[in-house]
This record gives structure tokens, sequence and C-alpha cells, in this order.
């Protein structure tokens, strides 16, 4: 019975990988890092890439892609929260940049909607008039 | 009395409308399942995540202090709030946006009366996103029609226009407000203050010592932090997809229950009123027959 090591691969939409592991590879920020059982507490962000677990009785190494993420070590514990999507400063911002467009289009946009709205409340009102007009009639 | 045709016309309309109800009853049912089933999924992450946030929070980090985890003076108000609408892209879900709506409206007004100069939205769902244009709230950032699943890469942009102002000093507090799911017959709009981490949400970690960080413990906080306050905001659209799902069935059901019942009443009427008619004929034919033979 060699030493092993729990982890975890969790990404926020779903948890990925969860067991026990005699090897990990990770692609650290700062390069490849290889963790065995006992590791000491270790936190760092990982690049996009391939983790590579080696499990008890398994020949055949288990291979799960990160777009990146960040890195939890504990001596018995190893964490992994995966991103889901490729992040990076500039895909990032320009994410939020569209976000921001979106909604100032929306807010100039403001007056066609309110009209809209307004329309179809007169709409409504006229629909009840009516209605009201059939009733008295068929009196 | 109104016509025999008539209320068979009325009677055919109100079993269309009842199927129809039906089966957009059937649907969110399904959909209900599913979204339960990724919230639950979301779950672990969060969870890990905190874990890890409360440990930073609390440590033992001397050499750098994130913004985010900024101490809120207690009894200060905030004076430029950002408030993170979530709310869903469609009706016909009972008053579950109504609700949520009330509640941020009533926040909003409470602000302002302790003298809060500017609110920014950020609008998560059409719904709330129209109900802050009708209000003229500042909205500075926005996405729209989600889709069934909740997808963390279309909420990053937007999230992060309201991360940023913070950030920048724009703004003293995030808020987000979305309805919490209890259970199926069950959902709650709730508050939460977002930023800065209040230290009761993340709970007391479990040990005291401190990670060796690579490449420092600046750039893996500034990191982790954006994921733990991007997981929360998931979560949050993650919870308010499976209310939607569930007060949307509750309401069709509702709605299909009364179908049935106004069904049933109509019936009640165009039979009295073929009855009537059926009775009127008969006596008409009998006077008649009568007038003839005296």
């Amino acid at each position: 019975m060699s030493m092993t090591v729990h982890v975890d691969v969790v990404s926020a939409e779903e948890s990925i990988f969860s067991g026990l592991a005699e090897f990990v590879v990770l692609p650290g920020q700062a390069g490849e890092l290889g963790i065995l059982p006992g590791h000491m507490p270790l936190m760092t962000t990982i690049k996009p890439g391939a983790v590579r677990l080696k499990l008890p009785q398994q020949d055949q190494e288990e291979l799960i892609f990160v777009a990146g993420g960040v890195l939890e070590v504990q001596p018995g514990l190893v964490t992994v929260l995966a991103d889901t999507a490729i992040r990076g400063k500039d895909l990032d911002e320009a994410k939020a940049l569209d976000a921001k467009k979106k909604a100032e289009e929306a807010m100039s946009d403001r007056s066609a909607e309110l009209d809209y709205a307004r329309a179809q409340a007169e709409l409504a009102e006229a629909v009840a008039q009516l209605a009201a007009i059939q009733k008295l009639r068929r009196k | 009395m109104p016509g025999g045709k008539e209320i068979r016309t009325k009677i055919k309309s109100v079993q269309n409308t009842r199927k129809i109800t039906k089966a957009m009853e059937m649907v969110a049912a399904s959909k209900m399942r599913k979204a339960q089933e990724r919230m639950r999924a979301a779950r672990p992450y969060s969870e890990k995540i905190r874990g890890l946030a409360a440990h930073l929070a609390a440590a033992n980090v001397t050499e750098y202090r994130h913004p985010f985890l900024a101490k809120t003076i207690e009894g200060q108000k905030p004076r430029r709030v950002g408030v993170i609408l979530v709310t869903t892209d469609k009706g016909l879900c009972g008053g579950l946006n109504t609700n949520v709506l009330r509640l941020t409206l009533n926040a909003m007004r409470q602000w302002e009366a302790e003298g809060a100069t500017a609110i920014n939205a950020t609008c998560i769902g059409n719904k709330g996103l129209g109900f802050m244009q009708r209000l003229g709230a500042n909205v500075i950032s926005q996405v729209v029609h989600l889709g069934d699943t909740p997808h963390l890469e279309k909420l990053i942009g937007p999230v992060k226009v309201m991360i940023d102002a913070f950030h920048g000093g724009e703004l003293d507090m995030v808020y987000i407000a979305y309805t919490k799911f209890v259970n199926t017959m069950r959902q709650e709009p709730v508050l939460e203050q977002l930023l800065p981490l209040s230290a009761d949400r993340l709970g007391t970690p479990k040990g005291s010592w401190d990670y060796l960080y690579e490449p420092d413990a600046r750039v893996v906080i500034d990191d982790l932090l954006i994921r733990y306050i991007e997981a929360l905001i998931y979560q949050a659209v993650a919870e308010n997809m499976a209310s939607e799902q569930s007060a949307r069935m509750v309401a069709m059901k509702a709605a299909t229950d009364n179908a049935g019942n106004v069904i049933k009443e109509l019936q009640l009427v165009y039979n009295k009123a073929r009855q009537a008619s059926i009775t009127k004929e008969i006596s008409e034919i009998v006077g008649g027959a009568a007038a003839i033979a005296g």
C-alpha cells in the first residue's frame, strides 16, 4: 500500500474528479508542479493545461484539462479549483466592456421601450373600452 | 341568457388554454429537476472556495490586505451602493420577480433616505433590467438571455464591471438580490451584502497555518477572491433558475386548475341554456297543438 493523497478537482459548474492519487502533476504559474502526499501547504494559481493524476493500482494516468484556476495543497489534500472558461486579463476586460456597452445601449434605447410600454397600455385600455361597449349593447 | 354557440366557443378556448398551461407545467417540472441538480453541482466549488477565502480573511497574511476584505465600520451608512439584481428572463412564474424587485426597491429607497448619493445596478435577467430602466436607475452592466443553463463565462463580464467599480473606489458596498431556493413550494427573495466580504459570511477557518504562496500572496489572493465573488454570484444565479422553474410549475398548476373550474362552470351554464331552449320549444309545440286542437 503506497501513500496517497486525496484530490478534488472542482469547477464552479460541477465536480470533475474526487478520489485518491499517488502523484499529481499540475501546470503551475511558475512552472510544472509535481505533488506527492505530505506536501507542505501551498496556494498557487495554475495555467491552462492538463492535470495528470497517478491513481493507485492503475498504470494509466488520469488526464484532466483545466482552463486555469487555483490550486490549494494541504498535507493530505489537493484541491484544484478549475475555471470553466479560459481567463485572461484582456479577455475579461473585453467581456466587461461588452456588458457595459450593452447596458448603455439599452439605456439610450429607453425611450423606444417606454413608448412601446405606453402603446401597450393604451391598447389594453382601448380593448377594455370596446368590451364594455359590446356588453352594454347586448343588454 | 347568452347563446349556446357562444358558450361552446368559450369552453373550447378555455380548454385550449388549459392544454397550454398543462404543457408548461410539465416542461417546468422537468427543467426544475435539472436546475436543482446544477445548483447542487455548484456547491462543492463554492464550499471549497469559501473555506479558502475564510482562511485568507483571517490568516496571517501580513504583507498584503485585499480591499475586498476591508472592514466595514459599524453603523456607517453606505454612500455609493452597487446592486447586482438577479431575475428571470421570462415571465409566467408567479410573484417571483415581483417579490425580489419589491425587496430591492425598498432597499434602494432606504439607502437614498440614508443619504446614498449613487446607486449603480448590474442586471442579470430581462425582468430586472426592464424594471431598472423604468425606474431610471443607473445600469452599469447587464446580461440577459442566459438560457436554461447558467454559464459562468457569461457572468464574468458584467460582474467585472461591478467589481472594478468597487476596486476603483467608486462604490462603498455591493449587494446582490436574488431568489433563494428553499424547496419546490417556497422561494425567498434575499438581499445580501457581497462586498466588502463580511467575516460572518466566511465563517472561521479550521487551521491557523499559512500557505506558501506562488508566485506571491498578492497575485493568488487577487485571483482567488475574484473567483470567490464569481462563485457566489454563480450560485445565486443557479438558485434563481431553480426558483424560477419551480415557481413557474406551481403557477402553471394553479392556472390549469383554475381553467378546469372555469370549464366546469361554463359547462353547467351551457347545459342549463340548452335545457331551457328545449323546454321552451316543447311548450311552444304543446301550445301550438293545443291551439289547433282547440
